[in-house]
């Protein structure tokens, strides 16, 4: 009988029987495949591995418990997503433009990036001229906050701040937000760096004070914003740096879930409950272009966090089980290597994201492995957003990988996967405990190590880097701006004259306030630091004063 | 002289960035290729290395920067020089738009690395510098 047209109807064992002869027959040599996070991956996926009959209690509909499906009812096909783009780069002003630009363009909320200089605690005056708005725009007081948001209705957008402990950022904002007379409440945002065990373990430049200081000024904060910001999200905690930094998405994940165990226990330990924070939790997380992985990554971590919080934290409220997170492409997949190449890589870890059921996103630029962005760069990845949103139909069907024989199945193992980092953490003693005896740094060094061993061998294809190499035209690369130093050189001209002309017994008093704080356990250090910021204290003195009395965030070095 | 030479290299980062998975990476590359590699954490002054080149007595500094820190490269050029460590070659890895390139080679680095690089291609000429400064200190 002639293959080609036969007929019958096999039965679903035969019909999988006579596939895996075929398959051995055709396949030559079966490459073995595993991700990023050690799960190893089948040919094909079928009703064997996952059967939607025995399942449905681990899916539920869109906005329904465990939401592996999506955290609310209309997902992508209501509200899209926040398209929320870090901006930032030279003088307040020059900043200003540039933000009046992108909110032009379709920017829906702000995410400004501060100078390396302030993100390690130091005002202009203390840093090397060279370095400074070269990566990030210097704010060092609440005028110069004012000046970088001007034309900006800080009671309409959403303006997140990229800003560790202290959040003095905020604290200027708010300040601002004083002066002009808008009302708090109605300020909404993200404190996006506040996750400091994400900055101790991988993304060091944002350790400003030492862990027990940290650790007490994040609650303070939270505390804080619960109280006087109702639209703010006070806790943002971070996948992103870890993923980035070499760990698995899966470790990756486990580390942000067990760090937000260890703030909501940290925050119960102080008599608050956790239905009152935990609406105002979010996450924030790196998207590889491992795209099913990432997928599948998002759809367990959501199923696993109603459970966390639900069983473990006994969150009551519906809004506290909700994982929201924002989700930022990755940089370190982007090459040197035929840069434009990148817009693919974004485009395909944008899709992952979006799929995953993100609320709010990044696109990276294509030239971030050349240099830090140019407007060109960035403003395509902006345009690959809305491609992405308004022509490609990936917002008409919540979560339509769903039900997937593949996709349900990784998730199950991602889950499992991201279940057993989890359990190593927690038997460290929780999250805080694993990063003091540097448990977490120690398997994120090992898994960036082993990836560059398998693109220095060659098991990992990285297209124009170890495979399909081209000879390239070094002027086609784009001319990287830098601050203009005139401009910078005056404005720490005006910060000078600034510092003198300002009440030097406010400013005393203020930082005299915010230094007892630090002693004492029942003030609240993050308001003492709103009231210096509005007594006209800089973010240098603020972050000396509590380096003083909390001690300088120092990192292990580990290799 | 025909011995083994095992290179000390100096792993280290400046200016205020703390991205450090390439230092870290090539830090553990160099230390499995037989290296002997001082590492710092981020964040180091530029004083502090050139007192590290001095009392380790390196053959090699590697610096990082992943976010423009590169910049100070040529202040720590001339912080080495003026110190009289002349014969310790500096290479940076990381990050470096084209234009600045250019101005590190004159302010005398022996060599960037771009991202993509491979770990056998940095030590290999980690090894190369090391013999060539020992052979230069060795006829001074």
């Amino acid at each position: 009988m002639n293959e080609a047209i036969r007929t019958e109807v096999l039965s679903e064992a035969e019909a999988y029987g006579a596939w895996q002869q075929d398959y051995a027959a055709s396949i030559g040599v079966d490459k073995k495949v595993v991700n990023r996070s050690g799960v190893p991956i089948q040919p094909i996926y079928t009703s064997r591995d996952w059967n939607s009959k025995d399942h449905s209690a681990d899916l539920g509909m869109p906005g329904q418990a465990p939401y592996t499906r999506g955290i609310y009812a209309t997902m992508h096909r209501g509200k899209t997503w926040s398209q929320r783009q870090l901006t930032g780069l030279g003088t307040p002003s020059e900043f200003n433009a540039r933000l009046l630009e992108v909110l032009a363009q379709g920017a829906t909320a702000l995410s400004p990036i501060p100078c390396n200089s302030v993100f390690r605690g130091y005002d202009m005056d203390e840093s090397h001229i060279e370095l400074l708005g070269t990566c990030g725009t210097v704010i060092n007081t609440t005028g110069h906050m004012d000046r970088a948001l001007q034309g900006v209705d800080l009671a309409k957008i959403s303006c997140a701040q990229n800003d560790p402990t202290p959040f003095t950022l905020l604290a200027f904002m708010l300040a601002a937000a004083r002066r002009r007379g808008t009302d708090w409440k109605s300020i909404s945002g993200t404190s996006n760096q506040s996750d400091y065990l994400s900055h101790y373990v991988a993304n060091h430049m944002f350790f400003r004070i030492a862990l027990p200081g940290a650790r007490r000024i994040l609650t303070d904060h939270i505390e804080f914003c619960n109280r006087f910001l109702p639209k703010w999200n006070p806790m943002s905690v971070v996948g992103q740096h870890t993923q980035q930094a070499g760990a698995t998405p899966a470790e990756s994940m486990a580390f942000t879930l067990c760090t937000a165990i260890q703030n909501a226990e940290d925050c119960m330990a102080r008599g608050m409950d956790p239905d009152q924070f935990l609406p105002r939790f979010t996450f924030f997380f790196d998207v590889s272009i491992s795209f099913f992985e990432e997928i599948a990554k998002f759809r367990a971590a959501r199923r696993i966090w109603a459970g966390l919080a639900r069983n473990r934290l006994g969150a009551k409220d519906p809004r506290s089980w909700r994982f929201k997170f924002h989700a930022q492409t990755s940089g370190v997949d982007l090459t040197r290597q035929q840069p434009l190449n990148n817009i693919s890589r974004v485009t395909v870890q944008a899709m992952a994201g979006i799929l995953g059921g993100l609320q709010s996103l990044h696109t990276d630029a294509y030239d971030e492995a050349l240099s830090c962005p140019s407007e060109f760069g960035a403003r395509i990845a902006i345009a690959t957003q809305n491609v992405l949103r308004e022509e490609a139909h990936l917002t008409d069907v919540i979560d339509p990988l769903g039900g997937s024989f593949y996709v349900e199945t990784l998730t199950d193992q991602m889950q499992a996967q991201i279940e057993s980092v989890m359990q190593r953490v927690q038997d460290a003693g929780g999250m805080y405990k694993a990063v003091e005896c540097g448990l977490v740094q120690g398997m994120i060094g090992e898994s960036a190590r082993k990836f560059q061993q398998m693109v220095d061998s060659g098991e990992q294809t990285v297209v124009g880097v170890n495979a399909y190499q081209v000879e390239e035209d070094s002027s086609a690369r784009p001319i990287n701006a830098r601050p203009d130093r005139d401009s910078m050189q005056t404005l720490i001209d005006e910060f000078k004259a600034f510092k003198v002309a300002r009440s030097q017994s406010a400013v005393q008093t203020a930082l005299d306030a915010l230094a007892r704080s630090a002693g004492d356990v029942k003030d609240n250090v993050f308001g003492r630091v709103v009231e210096a910021a509005e007594a006209g204290c800089t973010h240098g003195e603020i972050c000396q004063t509590l380096r003083r009395e909390m001690g300088f965030g120092h990192v292990q070095a580990i290799v | 002289m025909s011995q083994v030479v095992i290179p000390k290299v100096l792993v280290t980062k400046i200016g205020f960035d703390g991205h450090d998975r390439g230092s870290r990476v090539v830090a553990a590359g160099l230390r499995d290729a037989g290296m002997e590699v001082i590492y710092t954490p981020p964040w180091q002054e530029i004083a502090t290395v050139v007192k590290l080149a001095l009392e380790e007595d390196v053959d090699v500094i590697g610096i990082s920067s992943l976010a423009t820190d590169h910049l100070i490269v040529p202040k720590l050029m001339l912080a080495l020089r003026e110190a009289g460590l002349n014969d310790v070659a500096v290479i940076v890895g990381g990050i470096v738009p084209d234009a600045d390139e250019a101005t590190l080679m004159e302010a005398g680095v022996a060599r960037v690395f771009h991202p993509g690089s491979s770990m056998a291609d940095i030590a290999a000429y980690v090894h190369e510098l090391a013999v060539a400064g020992r052979t230069q200190r060795v006829v001074v």
